[in-house]
């Protein structure tokens, strides 16, 4: 497609002192940018965006936000209970998630699993799960474990299953393969090849991927009380729904909080592993 | 000095004691978090349930499926893409700014980690707190979801963005200088065509990412094909689901497929 291009808008061509032509090829940006704009207005159209309905009723946006403050301190006793649900469920589940999608890494590399087939249908069941969205998964979760934390940790489980899962496989593939064959020729199990040679290089990478899972699970968790899953997004929907903005405002701090502690931890110990 | 190699093995740091300590926390933590964990559906309904779910999921609802009116998945495909896309651009143009006031190589130390702390508590507020602030504005529809999935895509943007602000050659602007440009000439030739080719892979990434968050739009009405999924899902309509679970996999795809080739490709110049 781009040689079409190229022979439509010729390049532009330089004669140098030595008598020696070069050719400089046109641009590509006025095409990127003309399909940029035409998705851009095609999609303006489709989804009604009107600057002049922003710009006008903007002010509403902050409507509730002014309700949430001042928050209602006195609420926070009521927040703890949920918001440890929510914390011990993105904990739990990132645990689950992170174990489970070993022995899958293991089968989906390449280097280590030299049959094709296998390894493309474990990374293609990787890629399924990962399209499959949480919200889908926690719904589901609820109807088959009933409404409470459990579906949480579960739906939670089958994100980070296929997020570190997808992560370790390629981070697997890209080993040192030496040492691996190395303790092969001595005669090793390849059970113990891998664990001698195949874990220590891709154990850094993959607790602080599990690190930053967690980080985003606590996040997530909030969202999925939503449907019904637990934590803290089971109240918040709840007194947004009896319109008490004070008491979503204290929620919402405390979330913040809870997400800032959690994300400098687990900064903190992520600079420790690499 | 020479070592047998028993000798050698015998200085290796003592490090055991250092990680029973660590398994000791870790496996405390697991046991304290698996008290949240109260198993309400004892009857077993729950297997016959899943079986229901994956009977339908297999069999989809083709006419939905393959439908072309308003409410048939491509129109739905369609207009998602189209929410995610101007999420996309709307959050950018609200994250670029962000970022270059959070950067520490341009602004002073105050400013840069007062504009973090704003980036993080805009990342704090869940979707559908927004989604229902921008109903208020907007009405329902997927006007509101495209406002909605831009302020929620500030936050990774600016993340971004800020890495690549401040991983900026200032010699290249150095010489820029010496040679007597102008300002804009500066940042025509100095700063856009280091910072171009990472912002657009972010901003691909960042497509991707919200094709795939779309669902949650749904939960609050802000159009999109969230919306029907959840309602279909609400009232056990499994072969509904199916059908728009489908397509939706299909388009995520897809686009991953092609927002990776992109993005190698960028980023390779």
């Amino acid at each position: 497609m781009m040689s079409l291009y190229d022979k439509i808008f010729k390049p532009k061509v330089y004669t140098l002192s030595n008598g020696k032509q070069v050719s400089q090829k046109r641009s590509r940006m006025p095409v990127i940018l003309i399909l940029t704009v035409a998705a851009i207005l095609i999609s303006a159209k489709v989804t009604g965006f009107s600057l002049t309905v922003l710009v006008s009723r903007i002010s509403y946006f902050f409507v509730m936000l002014k309700d949430m403050f001042p928050p209602d301190l006195s609420y926070m006793a009521r927040v703890w209970a949920p918001l440890w649900d929510t914390i011990k469920m993105s904990l739990l589940g990132s645990v689950i998630g992170a174990l489970l999608c070993i022995p899958f890494a293991l089968l989906a590399s390449t280097n280590l699993v030299k049959n094709k087939v296998v390894t493309a249908i474990v990374k293609f069941m990787f890629s399924l799960v990962r399209t499959l969205p949480t919200l889908v998964a926690a719904l589901i979760a609820t109807y088959i474990f009933g409404l409470g934390t459990l579906a949480g940790t579960v739906a939670i489980a089958v994100f980070t299953f296929a997020y570190c899962g997808k992560i370790l496989y390629e981070n697997i593939e890209t080993v040192e393969m030496g040492s691996y064959e190395a303790l092969g020729a001595l005669g090793c199990h390849p059970l113990s090849c891998i664990r001698y040679s195949i874990l220590p290089q891709v154990l850094p990478t993959y607790l602080s991927t599990v690190l930053f899972c967690f980080e985003g699970n606590v996040r997530y968790a909030s969202i999925l009380g939503y449907v019904g899953a637990g934590g803290l997004g089971l109240i918040l929907n709840e007194k947004i729904g009896w319109r008490e903005y004070d008491r979503v405002g204290m929620i919402l701090i405390a979330l913040f909080i809870t997400v800032v502690v959690i994300e400098s931890l687990s900064q903190w110990l992520r600079s420790k592993l690499s | 000095m020479k070592l047998t190699i028993a000798e050698k093995l015998s200085q290796e740091p003592k490090l055991w004691r250092k990680q029973l300590i660590i398994v000791f926390i870790c496996l405390l933590l697991l046991i304290w978090s698996s008290t949240a964990l109260k198993v309400q559906k004892t009857d077993g309904s729950g297997i016959a349930v899943a079986l229901g779910i994956f009977k339908g999921l297999v069999h989809p609802t083709t006419s939905l499926l393959f439908g072309m009116g308003k409410t048939g998945v491509a129109y739905l495909l369609l207009e998602t893409m189209c929410i995610a896309l101007m999420g996309t651009i709307v959050g950018a143009i609200f994250a670029i700014p962000i970022s270059f006031i959070s950067s520490f190589n341009i602004v002073p130390k105050w400013l840069g980690i007062f504009g973090r702390v704003f980036i993080m508590a805009i990342r704090t507020i869940p979707a559908f707190v927004y989604g229902l602030m921008f109903i208020m504005v907007t009405g329902p529809g997927p006007f509101a979801g495209l406002l909605t999935m831009s302020l929620c895509s500030v936050g990774m943007l600016s993340k971004m963005f800020i890495e690549a602000i401040e991983d900026l050659d200032k010699g290249i602007l150095e010489s820029l200088d010496a040679q007597g440009c102008t300002f804009f000439q500066k940042i025509r030739y100095g700063i856009i065509p280091q910072l171009l080719p990472s912002f657009a892979s972010t901003l691909i990434y960042r497509f991707d990412m919200n094709l795939r968050d779309a669902t949650v739009l749904g939960l609050v009405g802000a159009g999109g094909i969230g919306a029907p999924l959840i309602f279909a899902m609400s009232s056990y309509r499994w072969n509904d689901v199916g059908a728009i679970l489908i397509g939706l996999v299909v388009l995520v795809l897809i686009v991953e497929a092609l927002s990776g080739k992109l993005r190698t490709k960028l980023m390779r110049g």
